[in-house]
């Protein structure tokens, strides 16, 4: 049996990890006694003992900072953020001594770290809902990577925790699949079918900076990231009754940017919309395009159009939240129009 | 205390605990928006406290932040339309229960973000001496936000500032899952006050009286100019952490013993013993209590939401 769930695909990345290399260790709230907001960490505890699966204070500074430490003498640290919006409140050790400390110091050391957190948009206002992929990719010396299924997230963690860098580990909320004792999971994991790849038992690795080709297509290349690669194959399909084939690019790692896959898709389709969660002004889709422009004007039939959650801060209000965050519907509706 | 003083806190009190329970029930029993934390069993840190503030003073909150709202003198029926997420909401349906605030009696606002408030009080609290207004600011947050580099800085500038604030602990002994003392190496978070120079006071929580006295030194020491006060009041969720969380991770009989000092059970009791009240008394507070909630019920029921773009309006000032 595989893992159907994101949770439990990249908890079973860990576990393969933890258990080949004694210098893994976790931190973070409430991930250790508890499980984890997401259960990711469950059981981890048992299995490894309070020396490597530590619950922390409610000290995001110094969660970042102390695996950042830990990291730079030997260890390999996984720190959890409860949220990526919180992640704001350590962004100092996450960008200006994590990402740097490296090539400052004359590359004498490495800070083989993963900074963990969910993301994405379930009804939780503007504070706990943002997609903040872009905060992280504008920094140099962070890689950020965001998968969209348990077969990536596996063998992207396990990546993740062998690299010699900071990985920033982005995993939408929608997609874990899990929710807290009492809690009703809000998911779309159980609906989305098999492009919804469950994860093997089987060790394998997935390397960091390699986009994939969720579907093939000759009309249209849309570019996207986690939750959205789904939106993104189910407006594919309705698109096809249309007449229009679309091939869908799931970048998986958004620092560095597989420019490669996407152009390759994009030569072949002269077409492209790139669909993310996150805002798209200054943002990865926003460089995407800047890509597509720069090196691959000339394969361009049409404008690019970007779907991607309109620049405000997310509104409550269901309706507003909707209207915000883009639909398999704004999808549908580019793709048309770049198509007609 | 007056008998009035007293029943007036009490009022606050009831008013908070069957705000949550109807809005628990409404949550169980109809698709409501979002998510939200509650604040049954402090209520008497939040009246305690407000008890002793002008509409003119202001206080920050925290993600559990229904209590402060209320016992500041937010409008009831638009803080129930915010849970609603209705355009009638005290937030226009933009926040939701993390976010609720109400500008307009010096409620600053409810947080996502544990510490997000605490220094929000300093500022307030800054322009009160600024502006020579007589005013206090109060920063309310948990035992967990007690850890932020925030809470830290915050005391800290305060108290080199000189400034009117009373920093209100409630340690309801979790942070989310976590015991704080797991989390946390002192006993007493009030202790941390001596590192900014600065008075740590320890109130009992469950009880409006103590609340009530040790806030209304801290108080009256800052509008004197006696600078700030770090006010810990012990208490205990009776909920989950949020919604419907179950929490699993507290030993079993613990929310039994804390719930058998309730902090309004216990006031009613000497309201009509010490403060000689009758139980006519009694049963006029929560009747009064009642209708406000099904008011504000009704006017969140009949409210209607925001369209679509409404948003629109506020982002820019
Ligand atoms: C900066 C930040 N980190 C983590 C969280 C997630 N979170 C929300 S409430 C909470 C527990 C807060 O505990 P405490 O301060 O004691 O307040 P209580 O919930 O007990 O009222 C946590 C960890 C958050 N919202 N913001
Ligand atoms: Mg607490």
């Amino acid at each position: 049996m595989g893992y159907e769930r994101v949770a439990d695909a990249i908890r079973a990345a860990i576990i393969e990890e933890m258990d080949a290399d004694p210098d893994v260790v976790m931190l973070g709230e409430d991930i250790a006694a508890f499980g984890g907001a997401y259960r990711v960490s469950e059981g981890l505890l048992e299995r490894y003992g309070p020396r490597r699966v530590l619950d922390t204070p409610i000290s995001e500074i110094a969660i970042a900072g102390t695996a950042i430490g830990a990291a730079m003498t030997g260890l390999r640290p996984i720190a959890e953020f409860q949220f990526n919006d919180f992640m704001a409140c350590a962004m100092d050790q996450i960008c200006n001594q994590a990402a740097k400390i490296r090539l400052m110091m004359g590359g004498q050391v490495r800070v083989p770290v993963v900074f963990r957190a969910p993301y994405g948009a379930t009804g939780r206002a503007a504070q706990h809902s943002q997609s903040l992929e872009a905060w992280f990719a504008h920094t140099p010396g962070l890689k950020v990577v965001m998968p969209s299924t348990p077969y990536d997230a596996k063998g992207l963690m396990r990546s993740a925790v062998r690299d010699d860098n900071p990985v920033v580990f982005l995993e939408h909320k929608m997609l874990y699949g899990a929710a807290s004792p009492g809690g009703k999971a809000k998911t779309v994991v159980g609906v989305l079918g098999p492009s919804f790849r469950e994860a093997p038992e089987d060790p394998y690795l997935i390397p960091i900076g390699e986009a994939d080709v969720k579907r093939a297509g000759e009309d249209v290349t849309i570019v996207s990231t986690g939750y959205m690669v789904h939106k993104s194959l189910r407006a594919a399909e309705r698109l096809e009754s249309m007449g229009i084939g679309c091939e869908v690019v799931d970048l998986r790692t958004v620092s560095p940017l597989d420019m490669g896959t996407v152009l390759r898709s994009v030569g072949k389709t002269g077409r492209a919309v790139i669909a993310m969660e996150s805002v798209g002004d200054f943002g990865v889709a926003a460089e995407v395009a800047a890509r597509l422009a720069e090196d691959g004007l000339f394969y361009l039939d049409a404008p690019v159009r970007r779907v991607c959650a309109r620049f405000v801060p997310i509104p409550f209000a269901p309706a507003c939240e909707a209207d915000v965050i883009p639909s398999e519907e704004d999808v549908v509706a580019a793709v048309r129009a770049v198509c007609a | 205390m007056t008998a009035e003083t007293a029943l007036a806190l009490y009022q606050t009190m009831l008013e908070i605990r069957l705000f949550e329970e109807t809005l628990y029930r409404l949550f169980s029993t109809r698709d409501m928006p979002g998510s939200m934390h509650q604040y049954n069993g402090e209520e008497a840190i939040a009246a305690g406290v407000c008890g002793h503030l002008v509409k003119t003073d202001y206080i920050t909150s925290t993600h559990r932040g229904h209590g402060h709202c209320i016992a500041k003198g937010a409008d009831m029926n638009a803080v129930m339309a915010e849970m609603f997420a209705k355009s009638t909401g005290c937030c226009a349906g933009m926040g939701g229960s993390m976010h609720i605030a109400d500008f307009g009696v010096g409620m600053l606002g409810a947080n996502g973000i544990v510490g997000g408030g605490i220094p929000h009080a300093v500022g307030a609290a800054w322009k009160c001496a600024y502006k020579g207004d007589g005013g206090v600011a109060v920063a309310f947050f948990g035992d967990g936000a007690s850890n932020e580099g925030s809470f830290h800085e915050s005391l800290n500038l305060a108290a080199v500032w000189g400034l009117p604030a009373v920093f209100v602990c409630e340690n309801n002994l979790y942070g989310f899952s976590t015991h704080y003392r797991r989390v946390t190496p002192v006993e007493d978070i009030a202790c941390r006050a001596a590192s900014y120079g600065m008075e740590g006071l320890v109130a009992d929580g469950m009880d409006v009286e103590d609340v009530y006295a040790k806030a209304g030194d801290a108080i009256a020491k800052a509008r004197a100019g006696g600078g700030p006060t770090l006010l810990e009041c012990k208490a205990y969720r009776y909920m989950g952490h949020s919604r419907f969380e179950n929490p699993t991770y507290r030993p079993k009989g613990e929310l039994e013993s804390w719930k058998a000092r309730d902090p309004i059970g216990a006031m009613a009791a000497r309201l009509m013993g010490g403060y000689g009240l009758g139980a006519s008394e009694i049963d006029g507070a929560r009747a009064r209590a009642e209708a406000k909630v099904a008011e504000a019920v009704a006017f969140a029921e009949g409210s209607p939401e925001p369209g679509p773009k409404d948003y629109e309006r506020y982002l820019h000032a």
